[in-house]
């Protein structure tokens, strides 16, 4: 009986001793949790996506109530989550430029390729192979979707064997920009004014890219010559654009002689000034090419019903 | 100071009696904190922590309580008692004056607060009536040898990600396929004897 005793006294004195330690051991280590800290985590999104660059939403509102961050880089939230936290922590939120991921290729190479290729259907595991993987270009997307298996809000797929991004659904949390192996999905600023893109990554040269790809840019220089802002450079023979110094006026657009510069996602019909407009390009690009004049089309279409049911 | 009977203790905890393969604790981390080698190591090295200072802990409580009182039939539950507030305290320690530590450790911590493979190792530390040297020497090598299974296992799985298993070993069954070759291959360790 007394073993009992002794047994059960033992544990609730342990028990005492190992409480009394902790809860001093509370008081001593207690690290002070902003209390806005926790309100900014109750704003977020909770995806964990790290599109503002701190690990998981939890780093991020840390960050932000420590002051070390500014309240509008959750770009999944967007401005209703910028203004919320911007309000507790009793700043103006300011405006956030809205990014999408941007696939720097037009898939307009898929058809040329260096062989067969039947392994893993993953863009990694396919970079891994001699020649860098089946497609004919060394820089293009070679459409195995491993950006589409890491976006966590559906916004990337392939479309006709090459990435698309759903630019309403895309959040700019760059999971597709550090997994594509090949580098060529890009954060951009959203639709500013007209918004010009080249949808190339190709740093081959001229004759080599005329070879396996149906518009990918050849070097020429046209569009760095033609820019009024000289917003356009050509480096490793690849023409770039500056989004700071770009007004859209695309010009740029106009002047390719590959049909490659596109304005909002379309390659823009040329000024009947050029005896040819994208007409020699298109017959020998893919679908998605062959699509965009009717997809022009129907803009101006859907402009005008506008228009009229304006009037 | 006896060397050789410490290295004895250290190769057996890691490669011979380990805790993973051979001796079948700590299977519930091994199988959920495996999917990456990233979380592994980290799970791996929180383990090795707190089962050295659990060690380093137990022994004296066992040595100066439970054994003068003749109590041990007591020690189980003691050392859950023990062990779940040490790695409490230990976690408000690491959070307080090691913060960098605490954020590569601090979600594993309470995860082991009453693992298996860490009671298990102060149960055995006074099962084979270690010093207290010993104890943290088969603490710290324990975990090792956990470390070394569990980060072996999650670049498996990793690799598993790619392979072409049949629909219905899909996913957690070609993992427990996995972890069973790996636990044979860990066999041909045992009965090895070090020092003649």
């Amino acid at each position: 009986m007394t073993k009992v005793i002794i047994a059960t006294g033992l544990l609730l004195v342990l028990g005492a001793v190992f409480g009394a330690i902790l809860s001093f051991a509370a008081k001593v280590f207690a690290v002070e949790k902003d209390p806005k800290e926790e309100a900014i985590l109750e704003c977020l999104p909770g995806a964990n996506c790290g599109g503002c660059g701190f690990p998981g939403c939890a780093g991020y509102a840390a960050a932000v109530a420590a002051g070390k961050a500014d309240v509008n880089n959750c770009a999944a939230g967007g401005e209703g989550v910028a203004a919320q936290i911007a309000e507790i922590m009793g700043v103006a939120a300011g405006d956030s430029v809205k990014q999408v991921a941007v696939v720097h290729c037009t898939g307009c190479g898929i058809d040329h390729t260096k062989y067969n290729y039947e392994g893993v259907q993953d863009c990694l595991a396919a970079s891994r192979l001699p020649g860098g993987g089946p497609l004919g270009c060394d820089y293009g997307c070679l459409g195995f979707g491993t950006c589409e298996k890491v976006c966590p809000f559906d916004a990337i797929h392939v479309v006709n064997g090459v990435a698309v991004v759903d630019e309403e659904k895309c959040k700019a949390c760059s999971k597709c920009v550090d997994a594509c192996p090949r580098h060529i999905i890009a954060l951009e600023p959203y639709k500013t004014k007209k918004h010009v893109a080249i949808p190339c990554s190709s740093h081959a040269k001229g004759p080599v890219v005329t070879k396996v790809c149906a518009n990918g840019c050849i070097a020429c220089g046209i569009c760095a010559k033609a820019c009024p802002k000289e917003a356009i450079t050509i480096e490793d023979f690849l023409a770039k654009i500056d989004y700071d110094k770009c007004i859209g006026c695309t010009i740029c657009a106009q002047k390719c002689p590959r049909g490659l510069i596109t304005v909002d996602g379309v390659v823009p019909e040329k000024k009947p000034v050029a005896p040819k407009p994208a007409a020699p390009v298109t017959p020998v690009a893919e679908e998605p090419k062959t699509e965009e004049p009717a997809k022009v089309e129907e803009a101006k279409a859907a402009e005008e019903t506008k228009a009229s049911k304006g009037e | 100071m006896d060397f050789q009977k410490l290295i004895e203790i250290a190769l057996g905890a890691i490669l011979i009696n380990n805790f993973i393969v051979s001796q079948f604790l700590g299977i519930c981390p091994f199988m959920g904190v495996s999917k990456s080698t990233d979380t592994a190591s980290g799970m791996g090295l929180a383990v090795t922590f707190v089962m050295g200072i659990a060690s380093a802990v137990c022994w004296p409580i066992n040595h100066y309580i439970l054994e003068p009182q003749n109590l041990v039939f007591m020690q189980t539950i003691v050392f859950i008692l023990v062990i779940a507030s040490l790695v409490q305290f230990i976690e408000m320690f690491l959070q307080k004056s090691m913060p960098s530590l605490y954020s590569a450790l601090g979600v594993f911590l309470p995860l082991i607060t009453t693992n298996c493979a860490v009671l298990g190792v102060v149960l055995q530390n006074t099962q084979q009536s270690y010093s207290f040297i010993e104890s943290v020497v088969y603490g710290v090598t324990g975990g090792l040898g956990f470390l070394l299974v569990i980060y072996l296992f999650a670049a498996i799985r990793e690799k598993l990600e790619f392979a072409e298993t049949p629909k219905a070993f899909e996913g957690f069954p070609i993992a427990l396929v996995a972890a069973g070759l790996i636990a044979l291959c860990f066999g041909g360790f045992s009965g090895l004897s070090i020092f003649g």
